[in-house]
């Protein structure tokens, strides 16, 4: 079997369900001629055709509220956001209209807006941030952001089925670096449940996106001098899976949370608050976070690289909070 | 004003609608009237509506004219001053009285209120209150006609602020360049809250606009129902004939302030005057009686009828439940 990409995963997602349901279609900025800027819908308009791979203007706004009025009327509309940072020019749309239509009057928004996100690639400011919890904080939305080859495609298609709008973060560092055997049959990953990337006794690690990997490789290191960690990987935002959280806390009874958001607001947060009220009793020391300081992604390699949460930085967690 | 622009005067047109359209106009104009002053004047002053309340009084030629000849299957996305909308499209007027009081009948089953009502069986699309958000909404209900190869159209309203903001420009000029089956309606009531439309743009026209986007612009007299219908209807004829968009300014009045407390202190008392000289209900009754459609005594008959059925669906809705506490938490998923 050949190893799939990530991209390519999330490729195969959307084609396949294409091909299985006309109601579906794409649209976005160079998701046509182009293929996409990262290549997702390569080979699309030459198979679907101009009406269901549709090039817009560049009009963030006017994509996803176009999406909105399609889905509306019963179609599936996947629309892309080149880079993720520009959600925020479609933010109104996708949290006034697109989340509160169902709540209001009943009527179902099923679209996706989906775009590559977070750092790691020197793309400065404007094309690595992790959009993610502005999407999180608003009711009505689904927020997913997958990690690996396989969740990548399971979630596109669970996102395009759903009756509700669905927010798809694709990690850009992943994108070509990741990749894995998948298997033929029509698979989806189910919204809003976390899988477990690592068993592990001493300390579990819960993370989401890129930073599974950090804590996978953190896990390898500390594995040398005993420390056990577990891994589970979120893959879903909102919803997420509180029940996965508490088992993996009672689990190992310490937590360090990672994410490559930046810290204030971040999902951490959140976490940090379910377990101390859910789960207080089971814990033997405190709640640590690993996350982006609170800057914007900066640009020059030996400042990103300073930005993102690292493999040492999980190491030196563990082992304060091992001997805690 | 721009080449591509088109102007008429308030001359009716020369072909008129059936006997049957121009008696609907009528009805469906003065059902708006009557059920706009209740709410702004009865119930919200007896403190029976607990939110805000806008209407669009001196506006209800605009709704009913474009609206009452389209298809059952074609959608519209009115705006915040398009009651007439809702009333053509068969929303009851039990339905329309509980959302505004706020009852679990409402058209939002009380999670929202006032003018935010949909329901896609009568191809109606809930307004938000960001102005011009429904404008690229309605360019993708619009696009699914044309890529499904259905003859549907969408109308797609909104008042003179709404065009300053992004999303108003961004739907409009996706819909150019897609040639989607949407006809866009302007209310230009001249007023957006306190702000006048000198402040609000620089150009004369908002129909001077479409010019920049590649679609026809057409101005009509917004207080001349027939000027009205007869735009709204060459318009949906051609983007039913895959024409594509069409933007048509109705020139208007605001006869409120903006919205029940607002009692409109900042705009000149001469304006009122002037406007109301021009009101569309009783220029169109004028003209109904001059060509022989009706009689006053028809006239009064309908006002009788049009209270009873208000009278009636108020009695109703005041007697409707209001949502249980617990409800807050349904409806956010599926």
């Amino acid at each position: 079997m050949p190893l799939t990409t990530y991209v390519e995963a999330i490729r195969q997602g959307i084609w396949e369900e294409m091909e299985k349901d006309e109601r579906v279609f794409v649209l976005g900025e160079d998701v046509g001629i182009y293929g996409g800027a990262f290549k997702v819908t390569a080979g699309m308009l030459e198979r679907f055709g101009e009406w269901r791979v549709i090039d817009t203007p560049i009009s963030e706004s006017g994509i996803v509220g176009t999406a909105i009025g399609a889905a509306l009327m019963g179609m599936r509309p996947v629309a892309e956001m080149q880079f993720a940072d520009f959600i925020s020019c479609a933010f109104d749309q996708i949290t006034n209209f697109a989340a509160k239509c169902r709540y209001r009057w009943g009527a179902g928004v099923p679209i996706v807006v989906r775009g590559p996100s977070g750092g790691g690639v020197h793309g400065g400011p404007f094309h690595s941030q992790n959009p993610e919890m502005y999407f999180v904080h608003t009711p009505g939305l689904k927020v997913v952001c997958p990690a690996t080859a396989y969740d990548a495609k399971g979630l596109i298609k669970a996102a395009i089925r759903d009756p509700d709008p669905v927010i798809y973060f694709e990690h850009k560092f992943l994108y070509r670096r990741v990749k894995e055997e998948l298997p033929s049959d029509d698979f989806v990953v189910p919204i809003g449940k976390a899988a477990i990337r690592r068993n592990g006794t001493d300390i579990t690690v819960i993370t989401y996106g890129a930073m599974i990997y950090i804590a996978l490789e953190a896990a390898k290191e500390l594995e040398k001098e005993g420390i056990d960690l577990h891994v589970l990987d979120l893959r879903s935002l909102l919803p997420f899976d509180n029940e996965a959280v508490l088992e993996s806390v009672k689990k190992t009874n310490k937590v360090i949370l990672l994410h490559e958001d930046t810290q204030i607001g971040g999902f951490a947060g959140e976490l940090a608050a379910v377990i101390s009220e859910q789960a207080f009793e089971y814990l033997d020391g405190p709640i640590r976070r690993i996350t982006a300081p609170n800057t914007p992604v900066p640009y020059s390699p030996p400042l990103e690289e300073f930005f993102l949460p690292k493999v040492s930085d999980v190491v030196r967690v563990a082992r304060e909070l091992y001997a805690y | 004003m721009k080449s591509n622009t088109l102007t008429r005067d308030a001359a009716s047109p020369v072909i008129l609608p059936p006997e049957k359209t121009l008696l609907d106009m009528l009805y469906y104009m003065k059902l708006t009237r009557e059920l706009e002053f209740r709410i702004e004047r009865k119930l919200y002053r007896q403190g029976k509506i607990v939110g805000g309340v806008y209407v669009g009084r001196g506006q209800e030629a605009i709704a009913v004219g474009s609206c009452v000849d389209l298809r059952r299957d074609d959608v519209v996305c009115p705006s915040h001053r398009d009651m007439g909308a809702y009333l053509i499209r068969g929303m009851s007027l039990r339905t329309i009285l509980a959302q505004y009081m706020a009852r679990k009948t409402g058209a939002t089953r009380g999670k929202d209120g006032n003018m935010h009502m949909g329901d896609l069986s009568k191809g109606l699309i809930a307004f938000v209150s960001m102005l011009g958000d429904n404008v690229p909404v309605a360019t993708g209900i619009a696009l699914s006609f044309k890529t499904r190869g259905q003859d549907r159209v969408t109308l797609c309203f909104f008042g003179d602020g709404a065009t300053s903001r992004g999303d108003w420009h961004e739907g409009i000029n996706m819909a150019s360049v897609f040639k989607v089956p949407v006809v866009f309606i302007c209310n230009n009531n001249q007023y957006a809250y306190s702000t006048p439309l000198e402040r609000q743009m620089a150009v004369e026209n908002i129909a001077d606009r479409a010019e920049a986007y590649g679609l026809p612009g057409e101005i009509v007299d917004g207080n001349d129902i027939l000027a009205v219908w007869d735009a709204a209807t060459r318009a949906i004829q051609r983007a039913r004939a895959g024409g594509g968009p069409t933007l048509i300014e109705c020139k208007t009045f605001r006869m409120t302030g903006h919205s029940a407390h607002d009692d409109a202190g900042y705009v000149p008392p001469e304006l009122f005057e002037f406007w109301e000289e021009r009101d569309p209900i009783s220029r169109f009754e004028r003209f109904l009686m001059d060509r022989g459609f009706i009689d006053k005594s028809g006239i009064d008959e309908l006002q009788r009828r049009i209270n009873h059925e208000i009278d009636e669906a108020i009695q109703i809705a005041e007697k409707d439940p209001f949502p249980e506490p617990e409800d807050c938490l349904k409806d956010v998923y599926y």
